[in-house]
């Protein structure tokens, strides 16, 4: 039935395909970084990358934020608007009123938990709820900021701004993200049971692990991460608006998915979450910049290219089958 | 403080059950509901040390609600249950984890999307600081090497790589690793059943020296040969109650087929349906399967059940769906005289649509007679559904809940209701009982038999030899073929097997 022969081949088969996927995002990463390189040589460079890279700490954070969600199963609907609103809330109280501030960010990140041990126990589809959370932040952050404005906190602006010697800020950044996280999902004992929880939960639930416990754990690394997000983007933009995050929401589901992680069984990866965010960050304007691409057309060019990847994963992933 | 309580619960215990205390574990006078159905009408049930207590019995007869009892994943509505001669009032799995009781289910309970080693882990809550990974793997690897020498199973295999026979390999290892909690008692549920011959035989050496060690083990196998040769004590059930309880040695083959009951209840059935059965009926369908070429054809007649039978994935699902797209589109080769309706096996996948209501769900498929002018009469809708909630029997408290706020078996009840509420004179059924409760499978089986008495025709496909003593005609493939052609007095076990195995019929 199974020789062993045999199913050693199949294995390997499929390990190849395994490592063939996990590489793509890097695959594309490169991609994208050698046609920049083409169209403009001089963009390969301290300063060229540290202004391309420009946004890439808060849509890597933001994406990781997701990718939490996604690892539970789960989809979340609201980060970009939550994006804005901790960054209504940093341009504002967190510069004028600091404990509160602090204490508001924390509050979030409870909320964020909460709505994970709603969802689970409500038995509640994820987005349907994130969908609805996402008009509660945007209209608080209308409130605390009606108009643009604001400020960001000093030390935020002077940590967002640091130029380290030879590698730029922003990849440094990425790869602490990275590295740290992996760790924390893929490494640890207990990022096992998160990643559990999303491949099989009955088995999870009879092994005895709280299913309830780890989609409260998830919800609020998502959280955490969303607040981290918003905080690094003022940092960046100094001041803040409303709208500030919209565009965060389908950012992140992109990046987690260019990453190479699977809206359902568990399967996400933090190092390519980062990468996916890079990815889609350095092909949103830069390259289309390059190329001469009217701002008109950039929307549509760059989900052109999200298209041409996930199309490259799902042959990959066929032929896994 | 922890000692204190045991002692205490010691002395309970022996008043209680005597010598309790010679006894791993021990359910008395267990009973267990569901809905109307029995599935367990008191039931007395223990594991000594040292000793491999063999279950068998039918589909439905209880073994698995007793095991799943016993290994704490759902609790008796009544009696009790003791473990190492204390009685358990709140048992859990993480109780019956914490008291040595695992259980490697039938369906596997491994996470596809993790390494053997983290799927390891998940099951031992001490395997985590620093250094767990190699613990893990050295754990897991270790038991591997032990049960089945050259396995070939690398510890960061992902799961999802590797095969059903492998994965099998790996969820029985599991169970018996040890770290912190103890280890006395492992149930295995069809251990044997995705590996070959040569992996079997390594497991149930293992099992044996296991025992030998002053374990124990609970083997449940449909192979009987397996059970006699392995078991120390044979434990039979039928119908929710232990019938037969003896030393192994004290059981052959035919007796444990006799005292499984199976001749009896066949007869029962074949009594019902032939009283039931009218004489030349017109014909309903008459199919060829694409790859025949000896002419053989699937004949199914007006008030006919018919069986299709064999091992898993060899056409009889392709089949019903061919003919299926035959009923609203003429194909060569079948030929169908009457509305089609389909009962899909993977109702999460092919089944149900999942964000509708209970009623939308069993109207789907009648919306021509539920319409009021151009649009779905939502007063038609509801008398449907409440019509067939009574029939049936749907355990809710509203029909315009959602359908996921309905247990997996009402859910295939729904399902049945949509398709026994429209205008189909056929019903194909692809393997729809997986997965179902057994208080449910009684509850349909019975409602197939009366509309198969008013004139429906069912084509049945199933993978439980014992569904298709409901069955009047049971055809078995092999290879996309049909290469045997029972009727319901030639079927036999043996002869479904020999069909499905045999190189030609």
């Amino acid at each position: 039935m199974d020789n062993g022969f045999k199913g050693s081949a199949a294995r390997n088969e499929a390990a190849r395909a395994r490592l063939l996927r996990g590489l793509l995002p890097a695959l594309s990463l490169a991609l994208v970084l050698a046609a920049i390189a083409w169209l403009n040589p001089r963009a390969i460079s301290y300063f060229g990358f540290s202004l391309m890279l420009n946004l890439a700490i808060p849509i890597a954070l933001a994406t990781i934020a997701q990718m939490f969600v996604i690892a539970g199963n789960e989809l979340d609907l609201s980060i970009g608007t939550f994006v804005g609103f901790v960054g209504c809330v940093t341009a504002t109280w967190l510069k004028d009123a600091p404990l509160i501030g602090v204490l508001i960010l924390v509050g979030l990140i409870g909320i964020y938990a909460l709505l994970g041990a709603l969802i689970h126990m409500r038995n509640l589809p994820s987005i349907v709820v994130t969908l609805g959370m996402s008009f509660v932040w945007q209209g608080l952050a209308i409130l605390v900021l009606p108009k643009p404005g604001g400020k960001a906190p000093d030390w935020l602006l002077a940590i967002m701004s640091f130029k380290p010697p030879f590698i730029p800020f922003p990849i440094i950044a990425a790869l602490l993200i990275a590295a740290v996280v992996h760790f924390g999902l893929m490494r640890t004992s207990y990022g096992v049971i998160l990643r559990g929880s999303g491949g099989n939960p009955a088995a999870l639930r009879r092994a005895g692990w709280s299913l309830l416990k780890t989609k409260i754990v998830l919800f609020a690394l998502a959280g955490l991460f969303g607040v981290l997000s918003g905080m690094a983007l003022i940092g960046i933009t100094t001041s803040a608006d409303a709208n500030i995050g919209n565009g965060y929401t389908l950012l992140a589901i992109a990046g987690v998915i260019l990453g190479g992680g699977e809206f359902v069984g568990g399967r996400v990866s933090p190092i390519g979450a980062v990468i996916g965010a890079l990815t889609l960050a350095l092909a949103a304007s830069p390259l289309l910049t390059f190329m001469h691409i009217p701002p008109d057309w950039q929307v549509a060019a760059n989900g052109a290219i999200l298209i041409i990847v996930l199309a490259a994963r799902v042959l990959i992933s066929r032929r896994e089958r | 403080m922890a000692a204190g309580n045991r002692d205490i619960r010691l002395s309970g215990a022996e008043k209680q059950f005597g010598a309790a205390n010679t006894f791993i574990v021990r359910l008395d006078d267990a009973e267990k509901h569901f809905g109307a159905v029995r599935a367990l009408g008191g039931v007395d049930f223990h594991v000594g040390p040292g000793e491999c207590v063999g279950l068998v019995g039918h589909n439905g007869a209880g073994k698995s609600t007793l095991m799943h009892m016993v290994a704490g994943t759902s609790t008796p509505d009544s009696g009790t249950i003791g473990v190492h001669g204390g009685i358990e009032e709140n048992y859990s799995v993480s109780r019956a984890q914490q008291l040595g009781i695992r259980c490697v289910f039938q369906e596997l309970s491994l996470c596809p999307n993790l390494s053997v080693a983290e799927n390891t882990r998940i099951n031992h809550a001490s395997l985590s600081g620093f250094g767990w990974r190699r613990r893990a793997a050295e754990l897991i690897a270790a038991k591997l090497d032990e049960i089945f020498p050259d396995h070939g199973i690398s510890a960061w295999d992902i799961v999802g790589d590797l095969s059903i026979g492998r994965r099998q390999m790996v969820e029985v290892a599991r169970a018996f690793t040890v770290t912190q909690d103890r280890l006395d008692l492992v149930i295995l549920d069809e251990p044997t059943s995705s590996l070959d011959a040569h992996t079997a035989g390594q497991l149930l050496a293992f099992v044996r020296r296991f025992v030998a060690g002053g374990k124990s083990c609970i083997l449940i196998s449909h192979v009987l040969g397996e059970v006699l040769r392995n078991a120390d004590r044979i434990v039979v059930m039928r119908d929710g109650k232990v019938v037969a309880s003896d030393a192994a040695g004290a059981f052959d083959r035919d007796r444990l087929v006799t005292v499984m009951g199976g001749a009896e209840a066949r007869e029962k059935i074949a009594a019902q349906a032939a009283a039931a059965k009218p004489g030349a009926s017109p014909l309903r369908v008459r199919a060829r399967p694409a790859g025949q070429t000896d002419g053989k054809d699937l004949v199914a007649r007006a008030g006919e059940i018919i069986g299709l039978a064999g091992l898993a994935g060899h056409g009889q699902t392709d089949l019903l769906l061919r003919i299926f797209n035959a009923a609203a589109r003429a194909k060569a080769g079948i030929e169908v005289t009457a509305p089609v309706a389909l009962v899909a096996g993977d109702r999460q996948s092919d089944g149900i649509f999942p964000q509708w209501s209970i009623a939308q769900n069993i109207g789907i498929r009648s919306l021509a007679r539920l319409r009021n002018g151009l649009l779905i009469s939502p007063r038609c809708e509801a008398e449907l559904a409440d019509a067939w909630k009574k029939k049936i029997g749907i355990r809710t408290p509203d029909m315009n809940n959602n359908i996921f706020s309905l247990s997996g078996g009402n859910q295939q009840k729904a399902l049945f209701a949509r398709a026994l509420g429209s205008d189909a004179e056929i019903v194909l059924m692809d393997d729809p009982m997986r997965g179902v409760d057994i208080g449910t499978k009684l509850e349909v089986y019975d409602l197939v038999r009366e509309e198969a008495g008013r004139g429906r025709t069912f084509l049945w496909y199933t993978t439980e030899t014992e569904e298709l003593d409901n069955c009047d005609h049971i055809y078995v493939f092999k290879n996309g073929r049909i290469v045997a052609n029972l009727t319901r007095d030639e079927l036999t076990e043996e002869k479904i097997i020999q069909s499905s195995f045999g190189d030609a019929a």
